[in-house]
């Protein structure tokens, strides 16, 4: 028997394992598939502190930047702090990034619009300005959280860190009210606690334990080019951004984030929009993704994409992941909803839970990410 | 009438493209063809310029060119385009397209036969990424291209029926062929089932080749490495059980080695419509198709390679099939519409529309060429030959070791080996690699998901949601 059972092994169950490993737990992660085969291999990996409104999610992403700093030292994937380059179109836009930026409290440069060019040679002609976030990071995300599941497995214990893949969680074992296990395709697994760490699917999960979570899918696609000299710098994304992130709009949000990856590919992405979970592929969705990025690199026009893939982000009716234990559900702790950041966000959410599993004082207030925040599921 | 421009719009000009596109145009249908080649033709048609313009060569080749010829009178032949996507669209079919100036095109139809073929499937050995060691259908390209191969002296290995046109194609371009390497059971040349594929002369043409260039034709043989130091010197020829084990070896010097495994059907523009697949009997994923040739989805047809690899006669009369299956549904829509606007009650849609001894031929063909699939399976033991270093995917220079390490970390099935790994990620998309990385999944090959089936500029893509040029206009 385990001390806490994780259900899913996405980059947030990687690391809910990882910190609770390391701070003495014994664990075991359980998915209905391989490692990383969930949104955490549809997406990107930006770690951003750039894109957030002050508050809780700005504190929790500024956590998560330095913790990935030093996961980077001990794990072996790559992890690239470049920097992230916010650009506006016009000069009132410039303002209110600058305006964001100060708010933020968050180390960064305000870029004249004359000095663009020295940071990304080939940005577009016009550009009113920016704001660079040197925080800004990338990760490769499928790697960082298979590594650190062998991190947790090594390096803490013996055994302490057991991963069961192919394995569906189906019901949970209650004693009482209290959540002791699971109940799986393969048999129970108890355990002293369980960690519904399960993504997009968090709202499913929860509900096989009769509990209220209002996780919807996200829909988002993203764009590969071949491969190319290295062209662009940082993370390069129009101010538009910015308010994507936060819009309820269910509607077509794109506002193309573009950079270069180690593999030599410019990464394109991503779109916003809320379709439940249809996996047809959109050509406007993509053209207009290629049209933001021409128009921030012109460059790019002649470059041909050679992919596409899309992913679901869990996606909570605030804006704000699901974090800590259940009320309603004794002995259930949810780590899930973290919407396009869940990447960035993981470290920082992993190293919360083992606090609140220990019982250790947490290093920032958990109460904003309660899961019984959100009125209930009318009957 | 349906609005829309074309009746149907074929993707494909090999022997089941062109052979379902004249099917329908002759039956009044307004008909486009979209192919990525400079003509017509597909895999086993592909010719020079100068065959077009003087024919009097193969005779198959000239039956197939005036074929061709007719279409062109027919229909509106997109060649040079390729086809990076397909959607539905109002009730109809979208066929994205790239223009060989690199511009936007969509064609749209309210159906569309999917005809795309086949690629090679590759089973990656060490040395397999040597300069001089071509894939079966590279060197077919190459002869029927310029033919630089004389003189060369060449090794022909793997399994299936094609090696001996490969082989007698080779020495026919004047290359010295050292032999044929049969990995299968030994039939012998005699009894060797690509003469019963069709007419006995063209096969027996080939046993005849290469026993005139005195080319020996060895069964439980393979080729299980290539040396060389920057080009091809020399391969490892084993002798190997059934299960493709190595048995024992030697060492043959060669220049030249051509490498056949069968063909990987190309499905992603049915997959991506949402067509239903199954695993065809050498377990390749490949679109279930009704006898009619319709796919699962309404409005989408398929013949040739994607349906099941089967040679081309095979997929010339799947071709033919869905061209009046397609025409036979179109008379009857028409119908329909014409009754539902006088009143009328409508009848359901057409059958299948076919002559029965066509759809005869094709049941013979198919049932051939499943028993040619599981004569020519590939084992398992191929796996043994590879060493830590061996490339599995080539685009992205993924060595067999970090498949393995991936695996170790948790990915249990391709798409995590993938995302773990990269094989896959990179200009071919998994073609090329995508077979070896199942089977070191352990799982059967899974449909593939290429959304951008082919590159498109990204200054194209832009434009393909507002490029005018053939719009879903009523009709006339
Ligand atoms: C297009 C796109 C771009 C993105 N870009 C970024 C970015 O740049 N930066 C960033 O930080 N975030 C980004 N995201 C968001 C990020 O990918 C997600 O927030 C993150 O992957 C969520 O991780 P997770 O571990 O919570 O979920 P997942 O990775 O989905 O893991 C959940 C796991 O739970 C398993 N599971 C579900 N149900 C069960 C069950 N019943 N039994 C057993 N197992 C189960 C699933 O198999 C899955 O493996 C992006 C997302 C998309 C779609
Ligand atoms: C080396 C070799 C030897 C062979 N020898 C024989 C033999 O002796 N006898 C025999 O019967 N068969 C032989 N074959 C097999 C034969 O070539 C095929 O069975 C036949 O070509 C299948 O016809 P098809 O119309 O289904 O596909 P193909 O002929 O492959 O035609 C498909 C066409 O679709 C086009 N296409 C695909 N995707 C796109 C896209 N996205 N956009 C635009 N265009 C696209 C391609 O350019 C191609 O022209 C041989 C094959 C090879 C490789």
């Amino acid at each position: 028997m385990s001390d806490v059972i994780v259900v899913g092994a996405g980059m947030v169950g990687a690391a809910c394992a990882y910190y609770a490993a390391r701070a003495g737990l014994d664990v075991t992660v359980v998915d209905r598939g391989p490692v990383a085969g969930g949104t955490t291999g549809a997406g990107e990996g930006n770690v951003l502190v750039s894109d957030k409104e002050p508050g809780p999610e700005l504190e929790l992403a500024l956590l998560s930047n330095r913790l990935w700093h030093s996961l980077a030292e001990a794990g072996d994937f790559e992890f690239e702090p470049k920097g992230g380059l916010v650009v506006a179109e016009t000069e009132e836009v410039q303002r209110a990034l600058v305006g964001l930026a100060g708010k933020q409290g968050v180390e960064h440069a305000v870029v004249a619009a004359s000095e663009l060019r020295d940071l990304e040679p080939h940005l577009a002609e016009g550009l009113a300005g920016g704001v660079l976030y040197p925080q800004d990071a990338q990760v490769q995300p499928m790697l960082a959280a298979a590594r650190l599941l062998e991190l947790g497995a090594r390096s803490y214990g013996h055994g302490a860190l057991r991963l069961r893949l192919g394995v569906t969680v189906t019901g949970f074992v209650r004693s009482g009210d209290r959540v002791t296990g699971v109940r799986t395709s393969q048999g129970d697994i108890l355990g002293g606690a369980v960690v519904n760490a399960s993504g997009t699917w968090g709202g499913e999960v929860a509900a096989l334990a009769g509990v209220h979570l209002p996780i919807l899918p996200r829909r988002g696609f993203i764009l590969v080019t071949e491969p190319l000299p290295p062209m662009i710098r940082h993370k390069v994304y129009t101010a538009a951004y910015v308010t994507n992130v936060a819009s309820d709009s269910a509607g077509l949000e794109t506002s193309a984030v573009v950079e270069s990856t180690q593999a030599g590919t410019v990464l394109i992405g991503a779109s916003r929009e809320r379709v439940g979970f249809d996996r047809t592929t959109s050509v406007p969705v993509l053209a207009r993704l290629a049209a933001q990025a021409v128009a921030l690199f012109p460059a790019l026009r002649d470059v041909r994409a050679i992919r596409s893939y899309h992913g679901f982000r869990p996606y909570c009716p605030d804006h704000l992941p699901v974090i800590g234990p259940d009320p309603r559900a004794p002995g259930l702790y949810h780590a899930c909803g973290h919407e396009g950041a869940g990447i960035g966000l993981a470290p920082a959410t992993g190293h919360l839970m083992a606090q609140l599993l220990t019982g250790a004082a947490p290093d920032l207030d958990p109460q904003p990410f309660r899961p019984d925040r959100f009125p209930e599921e009318p009957q | 009438m349906s609005g829309f421009r074309h009746d149907l719009v074929v993707v494909g000009g090999g022997p089941a493209g062109v052979a379902g596109a004249l099917t329908a145009a002759l039956a009044g249908l307004r008909v486009a063809l979209v192919d990525s080649s400079a003509r017509l033709g597909g895999q086993y048609f592909r010719h020079s310029r100068a065959a077009q313009d003087a024919p009097g060569g193969a005779p198959e080749l000239d039956g197939f060119l005036r074929r061709g010829r007719a279409l062109a009178e027919r229909a509106d032949l997109l060649l040079g385009h390729r086809v990076w996507h397909v959607s539905r669209e109002d009730g109809g079919l979208a066929v994205h397209c790239v223009t060989p100036d690199e511009q936007p095109l969509t064609v749209r139809g309210a159906r569309l036969l999917i005809a795309t073929g086949a690629h090679d499937r590759v089973v990656p050995f060490p040395g397999w990424d040597l300069p001089g060691v071509l894939t079966a259908g590279g060197a077919q390209a190459l002869l029927k291209g310029s033919g630089v191969l004389a003189g060369r002296r060449a090794v022909v290995a793997g399994t299936g029926p094609f090696l001996l046109p490969v082989a007698a194609g080779l020495a026919g371009a004047g290359a010295d062929v050292l032999a044929v390497y049969e990995a299968a059971r030994g039939l012998g040349l005699a009894r060797h089932p690509v003469l019963a594929l069709g007419k006995a002369g063209e096969a027996a043409g080939y046993a005849l080749a290469l026993a005139r260039h005195r080319v020996p034709y060895l069964t439980r043989r393979a080729v299980v490495a290539a040396h060389g130091d920057g080009a091809l010197e020399a391969v490892t020829v084993a002798r190997i059980d059934a299960g493709w084990n190595v048995v024992d070896t030697r060492v043959v010097e060669c220049d030249t080695l051509a490498v056949g495994h069968g063909f990987v059907p190309q499905i992603e523009l049915g997959v991506e419509l949402g067509c239903g697949t199954r695993a065809d009997a050498d377990g390749s994923p490949v679109l279930v198709v009704d006898a009619a040739q319709r796919t699962t989805v309404p409005g989408v047809w398929a013949a040739g390679e994607p349906t099941g690899v089967g040679g081309w006669r095979l997929a010339e009369v799947e071709g033919r099939v869905a061209g009046h299956a397609v025409a036979a549904e179109h008379r009857a829509s028409t119908r329909a519409s014409t009754r539902a606007s006088t009143g009328a009650p409508a009848v359901s849609g057409g059958g299948h529309g076919a002559p029965r001894a066509l759809l005869a031929r094709r049941r013979g063909m198919r049932a051939f060429a499943e028993a040619l699939q599981r004569a020519y399976p590939v084992a398992p033991g191929w796996q043994g030959w590879l060493r830590d270093d061996t490339l599995v995917c080539r685009c992205e220079e993924v060595p067999v070791s970090r498949v393995r390490e991936a695996q170790r970390l948790g990915a249990t099935d391709a798409r995590s080996i993938k995302l773990l790994a990269r094989p896959g990620m990179g200009w071919c998309q998994g073609r090329i690699c995508g077979y070896a990385v199942s089977c070191l999944a352990g799982e059967e090959p899974r449909p593939p998901k290429r959304p951008i089936a082919q590159p498109i500029t990204l200054g194209a893509l832009a434009r393909s949601t507002d490029e005018p040029t053939t719009p879903n206009t009523p009709d006339e």
